[in-house]
């Protein structure tokens, strides 16, 4: 038992956190501290930063780019981006979409958007969810009708994120209306400059433009563009979906958050001319989400070793942890954030604006942390809702 | 980072494991409990022929030379048989006072009678007043020629009634809550001038009240005027074994619950059918792993040399295991339903251990104050 990151790993991480300190620019940083999204041209740039050493797809097979890290280095190198703050590799195009179609895609598909994918010269958006088809995801009833070389689309996606910067969307779309719920579903790929896709932005509860309804009315998309066999696509999307496995707790994301919160509240806020973490409440509603990271980090810890061990493709009864322990944890700083802020989070401020504070009233560490409190109760609902995943729990683990 | 056994931690964790399943089971662990002494002594002989009673003395001084996480694969299994015999207070606590405090000549003269199983020993520190705080210690410690004599009362001595020898805290200088000042003694408990009163606690286990009178100490542990460190130390291993305990504890209750749950019809149909009851097993299931996690990280963060960030280590452990073992414990109640609740079901003996694995040396409201006071456990940005 070696409950240690190794040498070499702990050299890496070193390695990680010099090029970030280096290369990460400014602005970035700033913003993402405050935070705040990135902005589309932020990320593309860091991206391309990335790829350039090499390190943009980390879960990507070696001859495609990826770097053969251990399951190890790709959990330190994310961390350290999220401690930094700074942004991921785009998921859509590193974490799902990519590793479909290094999967299971053609040469040509291969050949064609990956490379452009590593280096964002193409923005994916993941177009699964709609309105009748949420955690039921096999529900969905987008229409894809083959006629010669080519897929009518009809249907609508929701919930799409980033829609409004994509280049590209890969697609769930039903193939065949007669047959089981699952086995009736395509994966496509398909340009968002075809004509026929209209985007509609939904603003979200703080304010922030980040979901698209996407509407598809007649849209061609070339049969060259399916991944995969025709109805087959829900092997793609099991596939995707189980893939990022340790990526939800986001241990660094929540450090950060943390480490912000308790400056902030040793410093700024005053409680009877006190600081904030001085009121033993305060300090103890923080210790407790503390000691709760420290478990979730052993449990990712734990996660990785027998992932990198395991023959089968069936994941350890931990890794379920993970989803439900990240997000409350992520959601509790978010709200103690807030909550530090006192009456000053209350600023509605425009989170899309450039820099961190465009109505002068709060102090700059204040703004937007209501904002990011509301917009992070998402975090419960997507990727598999925390009931989906006790569901899932349930009955694979515990054969209820 | 690996979590794989050693072909020998695995050898040693499945021969406790298997005289555990043939010596202990639930109607076994009864008439342990109804003996005399409250547990048995057959099995405390056969803890020491499989070396457990030697386990973490170094190899030449007689015992096994087993580390930390050796005693967390121990104490796991102890935990899900809901053992009764002395192994924390002689092994961890006793032996972890001796392997740190004792000199050469006494570790030489005392580890062979306690890995063999002739000797017993009690940590005998909390006081009427103390609750948890280590430095919290009235009974005094008179210097008389060369050596030490001890009067005073302590309280809720785990297992001081079996014991053979005491080892007891006691003020050789300074207020009843200074930090300096505590010594640790080794003394005979069969001396005229101890006084013990045995009894039962709520878990099935033994404890004893214990009276001083101008008892002569044996020897000193460590230094008399400043063994505080020393008993931080004790404690903090201690919690490593506590932790593991506690994780077999809550992964019984949880099989237990989980089983039934398949079995027990009610409405026509079992009911771990119904959602409300698998969402709640889901969040058992949570909280077991956040603890066994937390378990691995003890074994891990009592190595760490500067004593304040050892201790914060440990006192997370107990944060999260306490708050676990209540969640666990609580809930493989409540989904058995009112078969739970009484004596002939197993599953509420394993709550009541939960319940008082939580309490020692503080429960998690305890430290989590501590932590919280210490700074917590990571550093503001
Ligand atoms: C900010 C944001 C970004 C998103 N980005 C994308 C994206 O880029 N692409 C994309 O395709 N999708 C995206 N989604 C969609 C997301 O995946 C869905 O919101 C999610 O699957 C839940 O679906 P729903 O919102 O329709 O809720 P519903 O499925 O209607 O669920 C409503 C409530 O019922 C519960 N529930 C549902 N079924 C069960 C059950 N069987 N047992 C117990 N409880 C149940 C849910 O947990 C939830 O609490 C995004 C969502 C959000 C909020
Ligand atoms: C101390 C004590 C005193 C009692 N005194 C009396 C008395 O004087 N007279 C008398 O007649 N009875 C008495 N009872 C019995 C008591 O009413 C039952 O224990 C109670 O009805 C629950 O039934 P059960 O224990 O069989 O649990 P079960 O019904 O088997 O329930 C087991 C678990 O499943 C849950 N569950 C069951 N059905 C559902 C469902 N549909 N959806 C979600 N969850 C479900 C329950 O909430 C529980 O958590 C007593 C019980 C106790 C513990």
């Amino acid at each position: 038992m070696e409950l240690r990151f190794s040498e070499a790993e702990r050299a890496f991480r070193q390695e990680v956190r010099d090029f970030i300190a280096k290369e990460l620019p400014k602005e970035t940083r700033e913003r993402m501290l405050a935070g705040k999204s990135p902005t589309k041209q932020m990320v593309v740039d860091w991206q391309r930063k990335l790829n350039a050493r090499g390190w943009a797809v980390p879960e990507w097979p070696r001859e495609w780019g990826g770097p053969d890290w251990t399951l190890g280095m790709r959990y330190i190198f994310r961390e350290e981006l999220q401690m930094a703050p700074a942004p991921q590799p785009l998921a859509f195009n590193t974490n799902m979409c990519g590793p479909v179609i290094a999967e299971f895609g053609t040469e040509e598909q291969k050949k064609r958007f990956l490379p452009r994918m590593a280096n964002l010269d193409d923005w994916w958006c993941q177009g699964f969810s709609e309105p009748g088809a949420g955690s039921d995801l096999a529900g969905l009833k987008t229409r894809a009708v083959k006629q010669g070389d080519h897929y009518i689309v009809n249907g609508q996606k929701t919930w799409t994120t980033l829609a409004q910067h994509a280049d590209w969307i890969f697609l769930l779309v039903r193939t065949d209306p007669n047959a089981k719920k699952q086995e009736g579903i395509s994966f496509l790929l398909c340009d968002m400059k075809t004509p026929g896709i209209t985007v509609r932005p939904i603003i979200t509860i703080e304010g922030g433009h980040e979901v698209n309804e996407v509407f598809f009315d007649d849209v061609k998309v070339p049969v060259e563009n399916l991944v995969g066999e025709e109805n087959k696509g829900w092997d793609c999307a099991k596939f995707l979906l189980g893939n990022e496995r340790f990526g939800q707790a986001r241990v660094g994301a929540s450090r950060e958050r943390i480490r912000r919160l308790k400056a902030i509240a040793s410093t700024e806020s005053m409680d009877g001319g006190r600081p904030l973490m001085e009121d033993p409440d305060f300090a103890r509603k923080v210790t407790e989400i503390e000691v709760e990271l420290k478990a979730l980090e052993m449990t990712v810890m734990r996660v990785i070793a027998t992932e990198s061990k395991r023959k089968d493709k069936k994941p350890d009864p931990a890794t379920s942890v993970l989803k439900i322990k990240g997000t409350e944890i992520q959601q509790m700083c978010s709200e103690l954030l807030m909550k530090a802020a006192g009456p000053y989070a209350w600023v509605d401020g425009d989170p899309e604006a450039e820099g961190s504070n465009d109505i002068d009233v709060a102090p700059d560490w204040a703004f937007g942390l209501a904002g990011v409190y509301f917009n992070w109760r998402k975090q419960s609902i997507y990727g598999g809702s925390n009931e989906i995943q006790r569901n899932i729990m349930a009955k694979a683990f515990l054969g209820l | 980072m690996d979590f794989d056994l050693t072909e020998e931690q695995r050898l040693l964790q499945d021969s406790v494991a298997r005289l555990l399943t043939d010596k202990y089971g639930f109607e076994q662990r009864k008439a342990y409990m109804k003996s005399a002494e409250g547990w048995s002594r057959d099995i405390w002989a056969q803890y020491a022929e499989l070396g457990l009673l030697g386990l973490p003395f170094a190899e030449d001084e007689g015992g096994f030379g087993g580390s930390h996480v050796e005693t967390m694969l121990v104490a796991e299994q102890l935990g899900k048989a809901l053992a009764l015999e002395p192994w924390i207070p002689t092994v961890v606590i006793g032996g972890g006072f001796l392997r740190h405090g004792a000199e050469a000549g006494l570790r030489a003269e005392l580890v062979p009678q306690i890995a063999g199983g002739e000797l017993m020993l009690a940590f005998a520190h909390t006081e009427r007043q103390s609750r948890y705080d280590l430095n919290d210690v009235a009974t005094a410690a008179k210097k008389d020629g060369s050596g030490w004599v001890i009067s005073g009362r302590k309280g809720m001595v785990i297992h001081g009634d079996s014991a053979g020898k005491l080892v007891v805290t006691a003020r050789t200088a300074g207020g009843q809550r200074d930090a300096k000042g505590i010594g640790v003694f080794l003394v005979d408990a069969s001396h005229s001038g101890v006084n013990r009163r045995g009894y039962r606690t709520v878990d099935g286990q033994r404890a004893a009240e214990v009276e001083l009178s101008n008892v002569p100490a044996e020897a000193v542990l460590g230094n008399p005027e400043d063994g505080l460190a020393l008993v931080d130390q004790v404690v903090d291993e201690t919690i490593v074994a506590l932790a593991a305990e506690a994780v077999g504890c809550m992964q019984v209750a949880h099989d237990m619950t989980i089983d039934y749950m398949k079995t027990r019809k009610q409405f026509d149909r079992p009911i771990g059918s119904f959602q409300a009851l698998q969402h709640r097993a889901a969040d058992m299931l949570v909280q077991l792993e956040q603890a066994r996690s937390m378990s691995y990280f003890a074994a891990m963060g009592v190595e760490e040399r500067d004593p304040l960030e050892r201790r914060k280590n440990m006192a997370s452990v107990k944060v999260q295991i306490g708050r676990s073992a209540r969640f666990v414990g609580q809930q493989s109640i409540q989904l058995h339903g009112g078969i739970a609740m009484t004596m002939e079901y197993a599953v509420g003996h394993y709550f009541k251990r939960l319940t008082v694995n939580d309490a020692m040396f503080g429960d998690a409201d305890y430290w989590v104050r501590y932590l919280a006071n210490a700074g917590g456990l990571v550093t503001a940005a």
